[in-house]
């Protein structure tokens, strides 16, 4: 019989065995959109391909950015939870289950979209039967074949202890099959001590070695373009540039899937400020490295200026694809200045004027109308002393210091809200890593060497998959933490007893531990 | 406006160098001793070389080979790779569309000679010599104004060169026309690896003139740039054999 | 002179620390006098080169940049050593990094000079090195080297500066019994620290603010770095990878050098008990991420230049592979990455010996992967015929030889007199405690506790 502490109980335990009203809706709202995708898919593989808006050049489309997009938030779970397990954070306990569920549930969704992007779907088991290793389809294959068996592994293991917990404490009117579900994934859990010497060395080493697997897997589909002669694609800086954008956008996923257990379990005594800001620094550094690497792979191809790849960035700076790329670029400095602005900004700034949300609005409000204009939508002769080059560029320059304004005058009212400005930022970049995709994908499509340039639109078909994949991710996620604790109960006690060790300990530590996430304590080979 | 183009037409040529040695001596380049030109470091700002340069098992062998030859002046192009990188303007794109070299200004660094795929740009290794009775018979030209040192003026030490399209007898043709008080004629000047080609198949011009030659051979079907993959536009435009 | 009232921070290895400092050996003389020897050939050889021009190397066309920008990028990369361990740990919070910041950032300062050196050595006409203050190029991937080098030299001198100037002010007050001059210099130097706890609060502060600054210069220095070759079209240098993979190479060289400064400070000055073996189990746990991301980046560059087979980059490719820089090549992959992971991974542990050994490797490998990038491209260059077999026809002379050598000799020079005029661990970051009778009376453990004020 394993003990509980009561507060655990409360929130954690008690809430799997009710089913609310919202919950019941919830999953109804997602299933019908599941079940739209579903009919759209069948009418797919019924009438072909060819209801699609792909076309010749445009043979990977949108199915292939939601298919990088799922495989890059999975990120979030396993290399974020490992690497913080490697370098033993304490902070950790009470997200890594959150994440490692992304995890799973995102590879799933993931590679149901390289199945439902195929010609011949019924073909799938050819890949085995005549798979050749020199293609890197195969490589990926693989690769996410052992990522998927190593992760549900790694979700797996921590929850062994807590199904053995449910098992003991649940309450007497819960279904006899929930029962019979934690007792056989308890595997006979007793929690002597054998078994947990042995959980945590298997755990420690699943971290180690998940890693590379985790970096290799977002490398390998960034080859899938690179080792193409695309121009655009054919680019020797993909794997890292793909991994670092799979691990921003992973803690993207990470800050909206926590934030919004927290809200709907009220889980705000164990996802604390803490998690919030540690993560949030975490998230600014992949923030700058991501543009550093969006730099030098734009910067070479814009100095190479080469024939066939500059047509490639020129159609994302200045044409068709300029409005995803910008909206791209404007997202990720948004949500680096929705984190970085409250450690900028002093405690007293709300007292100026320039610091009113007030003011933001309606700077924001400004410049979009001055931005619409510069679109000449609606062409108004009265505005049309905005030909002349200078009016133009001085519009440019005040949608730009508009939008500055706006960012001062929000940042008082983030620095009030940490888990509001951190779920924002973490909707701006999916919202910015799903257009990067995009942005790396499509521009390649649609200019090819020897075919005629193309526009790519994505049809019905193709939204409704993607809207439906999208519930069907967030339904397995909420589905699953309806039955398992979304914290996990054992390592947030075992974070509860080191804490108490260490409280007790006369000599400071070195550092505050808060601070050292970074700093290589357990990390043995 | 003015944009110098030569359009060279290899069925033509005879490959009998007579460009290069013609560039050589309007434009002084030095020469250099045999150990030192084995080691690569002679200059011929106007180059007669098998194509493809470096012989594979695609080009054959003896005596099926399928090299040809290939002359090559500096490309002039319209997006000068080698003008990009130069840290201090010494090389730059003037409004003739002419790539010019500054040796007064040049700091050495090699950087533009790095840069140019088509390896038009030469350094000089050592103080440039010439043996006596070429040391007599250099040419006078000499293109100098406030600071610029251009043409076939001789070259100091550790600077780099290239060709210029014979700038100096741009330069003259334009002094000549401003003497007898006329406008000045775009068929005025050639080069002089124009002038003296054996077999009459290198032609100079105006790109921007609609009548001019070049103009003209630019839309024969048989017209090709060098390395144009790599987006440099080249203002030199060969025509292809056959 | 000085108020004999300043405060100290207490540490209990302050005599180790400051006994180099009390004398200069006959050892060290001869090592000077060498090292100098080798300086001055290195002077001779570049008097030839000023005079007769830069033909006295062994570059060519269509080799224009050979051994000097090598050594110009392996210095810049060695740079990053004293920085990373400084700056970006301690933006980390690493704490243990503390007792080898000074001696890290010693090499930072060191190499950085002899990076710009290689530069001025590498131009055909130093003369005219004004020219590019006169009429610099900003369009120029150089001049952004030339401004993000000379930035990088002059904040790495005062961040060096600022971190020694506590110490400075202990040798002032302890080191009663050196030379006048010297003791004039530390008063000067010291610029009247007194250590109060207000002073140090300042300092931290400057430190943590730099830190984020320095970050931010050591990323951009040797990007910047990169793309003096990776902003031509030139096939091998123009990848998009290049920024990353030179930057990761910087950092691993410069990592792996501090564990060589270290582990000679240790031996020859008798610090086992300041810098213990527990530093340099935490480098090699550095390392061995560092040798496994650099197998990663070298994966990524190549796989995709080998799927592409674009066939003026297969030139280059091949001659690294099979052609006349394999032997070079496959050396380096060994030195760089196979015996080094072997002797972090299995034979390291606590082991400096053997530690010192796989981080000479790593620094000689490193140096030979500047050149194997460098030079290939150069001798498959699109429209040059390349004259000889052999090494692409490039062969560097003694020349490039000796002055590569002495920029070394140089380096080392630096460094060892330095050791002996300041102290190379630093006294009060790896302080307990200020000196109990001179503390102010103020409470005694926010001086420490405001660290990392949050």
């Amino acid at each position: 019989m394993l003990a509980i502490d009561a507060r655990d109980k409360e929130k954690i335990v008690a809430p799997l065995f009710r089913t609310p009203r919202a919950f019941v809706l919830l999953v109804l709202i997602l299933s019908a959109l599941i079940a739209i995708g579903v009919a759209a898919y069948v009418r797919q593989v019924t009438l072909g391909l060819g209801v699609t808006a792909m076309d010749r050049p445009v043979y990977w489309s949108t199915y292939m950015v939601n298919f990088v997009f799922f495989i890059g938030i999975s990120h979030a779970g396993t290399l974020i939870s490992a690497i913080l397990r490697v370098t033993g954070a304490e902070w950790r306990r009470p997200i890594t289950r959150v994440a490692e569920a992304i995890t799973v549930f995102a590879l799933m969704v993931g590679t149901l979209q390289i199945v439902i992007d195929m010609g011949r779907p019924d073909r799938l088991p050819f890949t085995l039967l005549y798979g050749r290793l020199q293609s890197p389809i195969l490589w990926d294959i693989v690769s996410v074949t052992v990522y998927f068996l190593s992760s549900i592994t790694y979700l797996y293991l921590p929850l062994m202890p807590d199904a053995a917990i449910l098992r003991d404490n649940c309450p007497s009117d819960a279904p006899a099959w929930q029962r019979k579900l934690y007792i056989v994934l308890a595997l006979g859990w007793r929690g002597n001590h054998e078994q947990w010497v042995r959980l945590e060395k298997a755990i420690a080493v699943l971290a180690v070695l998940i890693i590379p697997v985790a970096v290799s897997v977002h490398s390998i589909i960034s080859w899938i373009l690179a080792t193409t002669v695309q121009p655009g694609w054919h680019s020797t800086i993909f794997g890292p540039y793909f991994v670092v954008g799979a691990i921003f956008s992973g803690i993207g996923a990470l800050f909206l899937a926590m934030t919004g257990v927290r809200k709907a379990l009220g889980l705000e005594s164990y996802i604390g400020l803490r998690q919030y800001r540690n993560l949030g620094l975490l998230f600014i550094a992949m923030n700058a490295i991501w543009f550093y690497f969006t730099y030098a792979e734009h910067l070479g191809i814009a100095t190479g200026q080469q024939v066939e790849e500059f047509p490639v960035l020129a159609s994302k700076l200045w044409g068709s694809f300029a409005p995803t790329f910008w909206v791209m670029a404007l997202a990720m400095v948004a949500a680096f200045w929705v984190l970085v602005a409250p450690l900028l900004v002093p405690a007293g700034a709300a007292k100026v004027a320039l610091f009113r949300p007030r003011l933001a609005l309606a700077s924001a409000s400004t410049a979009l109308i001055l931005f619409g204009i510069l679109q000449r939508i609606p062409m108004a002769p009265t505005l049309a002393a905005l030909d002349t080059p200078n009016a133009t560029t001085a519009a440019w320059v005040g949608v730009i210091v508009m939008l500055m304004l706006a960012g001062l005058g929000v940042a008082p009212w983030l620095k009030a809200r940490p888990v509001t400005a951190t779920a924002i930022a973490g909707g701006l970049v999916l919202a910015g890593m799903w257009l990067e995709r995009w942005n790396i994908i499509l521009p390649t499509m649609t200019h090819p060497r020897l075919i005629p340039y193309a526009v790519y639109t994505p049809s019905l078909t193709e939204i409704l998959i993607t809207v439906g994949s999208l519930a069907l991710f967030t339904l397995l996620f909420v589905v699953f933490f309806k039955f398992f604790p979304s914290v996990s109960i054992w390592e947030v006690a075992e974070g509860r007893v080191i804490e108490e060790a260490r409280s007790k300990i006369v000599v400071p530590a070195p550092e505050p531990s808060e601070a050292g996430w970074l700093r290589p304590r357990r990390f043995k080979l | 406006m003015t944009r110098w183009a030569m359009v060279i037409d290899l069925e033509k040529c005879v490959a009998c160098q007579g460009c290069s040695i013609a560039c050589r001596f309007e434009n002084n380049t030095p020469a250099v001793s045999p150990e030192q030109a084995a080691r690569g470091r002679a200059i011929r700002w106007n180059d007669v070389f098998p194509f493809p340069v470096n012989p594979t098992e695609d080009t054959g062998e003896y005596p099926n080979v399928k090299a040809r030859y290939m002359t090559r002046p500096c490309m002039h192009c319209e997006n000068p790779p080698c003008t990009k990188v130069c840290p201090v303007l010494a090389t730059y794109k003037d409004e003739e569309g002419l790539v010019r070299q500054n040796y007064s200004r040049c700091i050495g660094c090699r950087f533009c000679t790095v840069a140019c795929p088509y390896g038009v740009r030469y350094f000089n290794w050592y103080a440039p010599q010439w043996e006596d009775p070429l040391a007599l018979r250099l040419n006078p030209d000499r293109l100098e104004s406030r600071g610029v040192l251009e043409g076939p003026a001789v070259r100091p030490k550790g600077v780099v060169e290239k060709c210029t399209f014979c700038i100096h007898r741009l330069a003259k043709a334009r002094a000549r026309a401003e003497a007898e008080g006329r406008a000045f004629r775009g068929d005025e000047y050639v080069p002089a690896c124009v002038q003296t080609c054996t077999g009459k198949a290198r032609y100079f011009g105006d790109l921007d003139d609609p009548n001019s030659t070049v103009t003209q051979l630019e839309k024969s079907p048989r017209a090709f740039r060098l390395l144009e993959e790599v987006g440099t536009h080249p203002k030199v435009i060969y025509l292809r054999e056959g | 002179m000085h108020l004999a009232t300043s405060y100290h921070p207490q540490n209990k290895h302050e005599d180790t620390i400051l006994s180099p400092l009390r004398r200069i050996t006959f050892v060290d003389r001869w090592l000077w006098a060498v090292l100098l020897g080798v300086m001055g050939l290195g002077a001779y050889a570049y008097s030839r080169q000023w005079v007769f021009g830069l033909g006295v190397t062994g570059m060519n066309r269509p080799v224009y940049w050979g051994v000097y920008i090598t050594n110009f990028v392996f210095f810049i990369g060695l740079a990053h050593s004293g920085t990373f361990i400084s700056a970006i740990l301690r933006l980390a919070g690493a704490g243990w990094r503390k007792p080898l910041t000074r001696a890290a950032e010693a090499i930072t300062l060191f190499s950085l000079p002899f990076g710009v050196a290689s530069i001025l050595i590498d131009m055909g006409r130093p003369d005219r090195v004004l020219n590019v203050i006169f009429y610099g190029r900003f369009q120029s991937p150089l001049l952004w080297d030339f401004t993000a080098v000379s930035l990088y030299l002059f904040s790495s001198v005062v961040f060096f500066y600022l971190s020694l100037l506590p110490d400075i002010a202990l040798c002032r007050d302890r080191l009663t019994e050196a030379p006048l001059w010297q003791q004039r210099v530390y008063g000067f130097l010291a610029f009247g620290w007194q250590g109060r706890p207000e002073q140090f609060h300042r300092l931290e502060r400057v430190l943590d603010g730099m830190a984020i600054f320095m970050t931010m210069l050591v990323v951009t220095v040797h990007t910047v770095v990169s793309w003096v070759f990776g902003m031509t079209v030139q096939p091998g240098w123009h990848t998009a990878l290049i920024g990353p993979f030179f930057l990761l190479g910087a950092i691993f060289s410069g990592t792996a050098a501090v564990v060589i400064a270290l582990a000679i400070l240790r031996r020859v000055y008798h610090m086992q008990e300041v810098l213990t073996v527990s530093l340099f189990n935490s480098l090699r746990k550095l390392l061995i991420v560092f040798t496994l991301g650099w197998l990663y980046m070298m994966v990524a560059e190549h796989l995709t230049q080998f799927y592409g087979s674009l066939p003026d980059e297969m030139e280059v490719f091949w001659q690294k592979f099979t052609g006349a820089f394999a032997p070079l090549f496959w050396l380096m992959f060994l030195i760089v990455f196979v015996l080094p992971l072997i002797i972090f991974v299995f034979l390291g542990k606590n082991r400096i010996g053997w530690m010192v050994a796989a981080s000479v490797l790593i620094n000689v490998g490193m140096w030979l992967e500047r050149f194997l990038v460098i030079v290939p491209t150069e001798t498959r260059p699109r429209l040059v015929s390349t004259l000889m077999a052999g090494m692409g026809n490039y062969q560097p002379t003694w020349v490039e030889g000796a002055i590569t050598a002495s920029l070394f000799a140089g380096m080392v020079l630096l460094y060892a007199v330095f050791t002996r005029l300041f102290p190379v661990v630093p006294i009060w970051e790896t302080a307990e405690a200020v000196e109990a009778e001179t503390l102010p009376a103020r409470p005694r453990r926010s001086l420490f506790g405001m660290r990392r004020s949050r």
